[in-house]
């Protein structure tokens, strides 16, 4: 255990059994990144709210409303979940299997449509 | 020592894969609760393409959430989305308070941990609350109710779909009736045709719901009840962790790692309603 103190690193011990080394990085900035994140995350929820309400053809709406989504998962998980300052391969481990969510939505969802077409066709 | 020696020795990169050192740069705690996340999202995806799927199976006939959730308190207008909108923002900054314990807890500040873990419990409270507000309304339905015929389709009065008086070109009169693919049937001998095979309902259950489809009641229940369960679990832990953080627990252990765990937990809450917003009121 002795060398892992001499890191220049700060962090600490979790002090379990595994006794592991965190490494830990505070930056006084942090909390400006917040109040930012805070602030794009309320503004495109009252966006959302406002566009709805609007004559914007609806399949434009759709698009749009799932990209913000996106934006805001993204806001959510790199700076509240602090994933952007994870190390990379923690993040690809985590990030990596909606691979296969993205896979189940198309397939859904062409089912779908499939099923609601043959009710049209034959009702 | 003769292991430390050897690894020593190694590269950088193999060392940090030879124990002692966390070689993903978070403790093995933090990375399982990441883990437990992906897999928690996973069930949640699952819950959300399956209403997705059945929503576009149905797309002709599916109730539009604009005309069902309406209620804001002390309001007797309709008002769509501004209680949801409110429910989100409520959520966002229940996730504010918690990363900023968690940076209060880098910082080693006992005091302010508290006093931000306190507020996000409140939140919290909040969140859970407005949810049982939705659901009782949800559940009760509308004072006039709708028709549901013996073929099972649901047929509403004008007055329950404000959002189609926003896009019809024409006054719809108040006798006439809304067919489940909302068309309106301004017929005065169909409408007499479906009242006499119909039987009035009201509100939403598993089994009817006077908006539209029964499927849509069923996903909102399960997904918002599911999701509300894990709001109600998250108030839980954040409780514990609170008293926790009274009692000195962490101060004296010298470091604030179990506030970053379940500061996790919580903004996977506030993601999953992100999703459930966007798709069960918005789009």
């Amino acid at each position: 255990m002795s060398d892992h103190n001499n890191h220049e690193m700060h962090g600490y011990y979790t002090g379990d059994i595994h006794n592991q080394f965190v490494p830990e990085h505070y930056d006084p900035k942090n909390r400006s990144v917040i109040w930012r994140t805070f602030w794009i995350l309320l503004v495109i929820t009252i966006g959302e709210v406002a566009i709805a309400f609007t004559s914007i053809p609806k399949e434009i709406l759709m698009v749009t409303f799932i990209t913000l989504t996106v934006v805001k998962a993204y806001f959510i998980v790199a700076f509240f979940m602090h994933l952007k300052h994870e190390k990379l391969s923690l993040a690809y481990c985590i990030l990596f299997p909606f691979v296969l969510i993205v896979y189940l939505i198309a397939m859904s969802l062409t089912e779908a449509n499939y099923l609601n077409l043959w009710d049209v066709i034959f009702k | 020592m003769a292991a430390e020696a050897t690894l020593n020795n190694e590269n950088a990169n193999s060392k940090s894969w030879s124990g002692g050192v966390s070689p993903f740069g978070i403790s093995w705690g933090k990375m399982m609760m990441w883990f437990f996340l992906v897999s928690d999202a996973f069930t949640f995806s699952s819950l959300i393409i399956a209403y997705g799927a059945f929503r576009h199976r149905h797309t002709q006939v599916w109730p539009t959430a604009n005309d069902v959730f309406t209620h804001f308190p002390f309001v007797h207008e309709h008002l769509p989305l501004a209680y949801v909108g409110l429910m989100t923002f409520i959520l966002i900054m229940s996730s504010v308070t918690m990363v900023l314990a968690v940076d209060a807890g880098h910082r080693r500040d006992n005091r302010s941990v508290a006093i931000w873990m306190g507020l996000t419990i409140i939140g919290g409270f909040m969140f859970v609350g407005s949810q049982a507000w939705e659901w009782y309304n949800f559940i009760t339905g509308t004072p006039k109710g709708a028709l549901i015929t013996n073929m099972g389709e649901i047929y509403r009065f004008p007055e329950n779909a404000p959002s189609l008086h926003a896009h019809s070109h024409t006054a719809i009169p108040d006798w006439a009736l809304i067919a489940p693919d909302h068309k309106v049937i301004a017929d005065k001998a169909e409408v007499e045709r479906i009242k006499s095979i119909s039987k009035p309902i009201k509100g939403a259950n598993l089994v009817n719901n006077e908006y539209g489809h029964p499927l849509f009641a069923d996903f909102f229940f399960f997904i918002t009840g599911f999701h509300g369960f894990h709001v109600f679990s998250g108030v839980v832990i954040n409780l514990i962790i609170f008293f926790n953080v009274l009692s000195g627990v962490y101060s004296r252990r010298g470091h604030y790692e179990h506030i970053e765990k379940t500061g996790l937990y919580w903004h996977f809450v506030d993601l999953v309603w992100v999703f459930v917003f966007t798709f069960f009121y918005l789009v």
